[in-house]
């Protein structure tokens, strides 16, 4: 899966209130919840956002809540996929669990807002095309993908139950 | 070989006597937590898999405890969710209002998680438990929809951190002090993806509400788990248990990623200040910040002897004019005790306010939103922007000592300054 798009930059500890504050949390719809993305932490933010737009951050994304309408929160605002330097715990298992495409990458700090990225998620590589910079990350373990290509979670259950 | 309480405890439920930091396991849970924010997706998507019937109708636990008694319309109807699906399923630990409470101080009280156990809720505060010798963990709803499905979870075995705290808490100082003084000493990541394990002769002193209040915020510090070894006072808090239990310990020779050793014997009682749980400060070094609001309760701080602690600094005393005391009591059980041992009348007395049991104002759900520009000293656990309402409003967080003596004075204060 080839992602490509533009870049915007959030900080470290970026916490699910910040993602998707809980007030809003009475919606389990994606494209709700993505009207209301980082709205405490970044007015205007959605207003910038085109699809296959990417999130990078540094370390700890998605950190407190169990919250799984935080990745939802972030697919549904037209996000594509998100680089960090690390993930919280719940948020790493929640959006391998959904299927949003996430990479961890050491390097996040030497990339830029607006910045434009191509990702390569299988062979878990990233291109800056406007710093012309490339970035090669751990893949996932071999049974992470399965989940992730087997459509997620649930469908990974039912096709190996008897 | 030697292994960790964690490393144990996911291993058994694999069949095996240990796993390694790092491994992908699946295991068999032993429960299933769900609440009225979480479950209504897992629910959904159990639906949606085409399933007809839970692997096991007592190993699954629905709370609807955050929004409710139901605080608006889509929140009466996550709830009535929770609990169709109940009676569908034949669920017997559904809590209505009335039996509800906040889901991590009801479970061990009902007795429904017991040391050994591995559990998983929808919920990250699930690490709670962890205060039994259990492991705990908080997930996502397609978990626990997949748990509804067959009883299993994937785990990544975590490396443990183990915390000694050794010589001799002064007076007013608890087990949130404790916890808030090592999330500042090693930051919202400094346990990211581990187990911690707290331990030493101060946690041996530590009663099991105070065990659970540092277990609740290991995830505070990024953990997997919180777990502390159970001993005589965990045996006496789950005897008589209703169902077997094992208790697992950790062996001496066990690796662990890291060990911090604490004296806390000169600690102060300890407050969190705006915008993370790690920005702690002794409360001396607070001078001066006013408050409009105070709340004490939560998953962290509302068990009967946090109530106790409040209510003997508040008797006979009143709230600072213009400030807002809200005080809610976990479960329901816990309710009862306060009404009967007078600490609800303290409360009343000093002009503060009693609640029903709900999550509420910890997220800012409902009861007790704040305002743009309004500051809160809360016994709860996060303290992020936006967190209890205004993005423009400040949270901080400590012990109930600290927060009722700062809901007498109106400001951030110690409890040495009022008793």
């Amino acid at each position: 899966m080839i992602i490509k798009g533009k870049v915007h930059k959030f900080g470290s500890d970026i916490n699910t209130d910040d993602i998707i504050a809980a007030k809003y949390l009475v919606s389990t719809d994606a494209r709700e919840l993505g009207s209301h993305c980082m709205e405490n932490i970044a007015p205007g933010f959605l207003q910038k956002v085109k699809p296959g737009d990417i999130i990078v951050a540094g370390k700890n994304f998605g950190c407190g809540s169990s919250r799984e309408h935080a990745p939802l929160a972030i697919k549904g605002s037209g996000i594509s996929a998100v680089l960090a330097k690390s993930f919280a715990g719940i948020f790493f298992r929640n959006a391998i669990n959904i299927g949003l495409p996430f990479l961890e990458l050491e390097n996040a700090d030497e990339i830029s807002e607006g910045d434009e990225l191509v990702i390569d998620l299988s062979a878990g590589s990233v291109k800056n095309l406007t710093r012309n910079k490339n970035y090669a990350t751990q893949p996932f373990p071999g049974f992470l993908q399965d989940i992730v290509t087997e459509g997620g979670l649930i469908n990974y259950v039912k096709k190996r139950k008897v | 070989m030697p292994y960790t309480i964690a490393e144990k405890i996911l291993g058994a439920h694999t069949g095996k006597e240990g796993v390694r930091p790092g491994e992908f396991i699946e295991a068999k849970i032993d429960l299933a937590l769900g609440n009225d924010i979480t479950a209504p997706i897992a629910i959904a998507e159990f639906r949606k898999s085409g399933a007809k019937k839970v692997f096991d109708k007592n190993k699954i636990v629905l709370v609807p405890d955050h929004f409710a008694p139901a605080k608006d319309l889509r929140s009466a109807n996550q709830c009535k969710v929770l609990a169709e699906f109940a009676r569908e399923q034949k669920i017997k630990n559904y809590f209505e209002v009335g039996c509800m409470g906040i889901e991590h101080a009801l479970l061990p009280e009902q007795k429904l998680v017991l040391p050994g156990d591995l559990i998983i809720g929808a919920d990250s505060h699930t690490c709670t438990y962890g205060a039994l010798g259990s492991y705990a963990t908080g997930v996502g709803s397609t978990d626990l929809a997949r748990a509804f499905i067959d009883g299993k979870c994937w785990f990544k075995v975590p490396a443990s951190i183990k915390f000694v705290y050794k010589g001799k808490l002064r007076k007013w100082v608890s087990g949130k002090d404790l916890i808030l003084y090592t999330i500042g000493n090693i930051g919202v990541d400094g346990a990211l993806y581990k187990a911690m394990e707290f331990s030493g002769p101060v946690i041996g002193r530590l009663s099991m509400d105070e065990r659970f209040t540092m277990s609740n915020m290991a995830i505070e510090a990024g953990a997997r788990a919180g777990i502390i070894e159970a001993d005589e006072i965990t045996l006496k808090y789950v005897r008589p248990a209703p169902r077997k239990f094992k208790i697992y310990k950790s062996d001496s020779q066990a690796h662990y990623e890291k060990i911090y050793e604490y004296d806390v014997s000169h600690l102060e009682p300890q407050v969190a200040c705006p915008h993370l749980p790690s920005n702690v400060k002794p409360v001396g070094e607070l001078k001066n910040i006013k408050l409009e609001q105070v709340v004490i309760g939560s998953c962290t701080n509302g068990r009967i002897s946090d109530l106790r602690i409040a209510a003997k600094i508040l008797k006979g005393k009143k709230v600072s004019s213009g400030l807002r005391l809200i005080v809610i009591p976990a479960t329901q059980k816990i309710y009862l005790e306060a009404v009967k041992e007078g600490l609800v009348e303290t409360f009343v007395k000093a002009g503060g306010v009693f609640s029903t049991p709900t999550c509420g104002p910890c997220l800012g759900g409902h009861m007790g939103i704040l305002t743009e520009g309004e500051r809160c000293l809360a016994t709860t656990n996060r303290n992020f922007i936006g967190r209890m309402g205004s993005p423009a409003s400040e949270v901080y967080l400590s012990s109930p000592a600290v927060a009722a003596a700062s809901a007498i004075t109106g400001r951030i204060t110690g409890p040495d300054k009022i008793l």
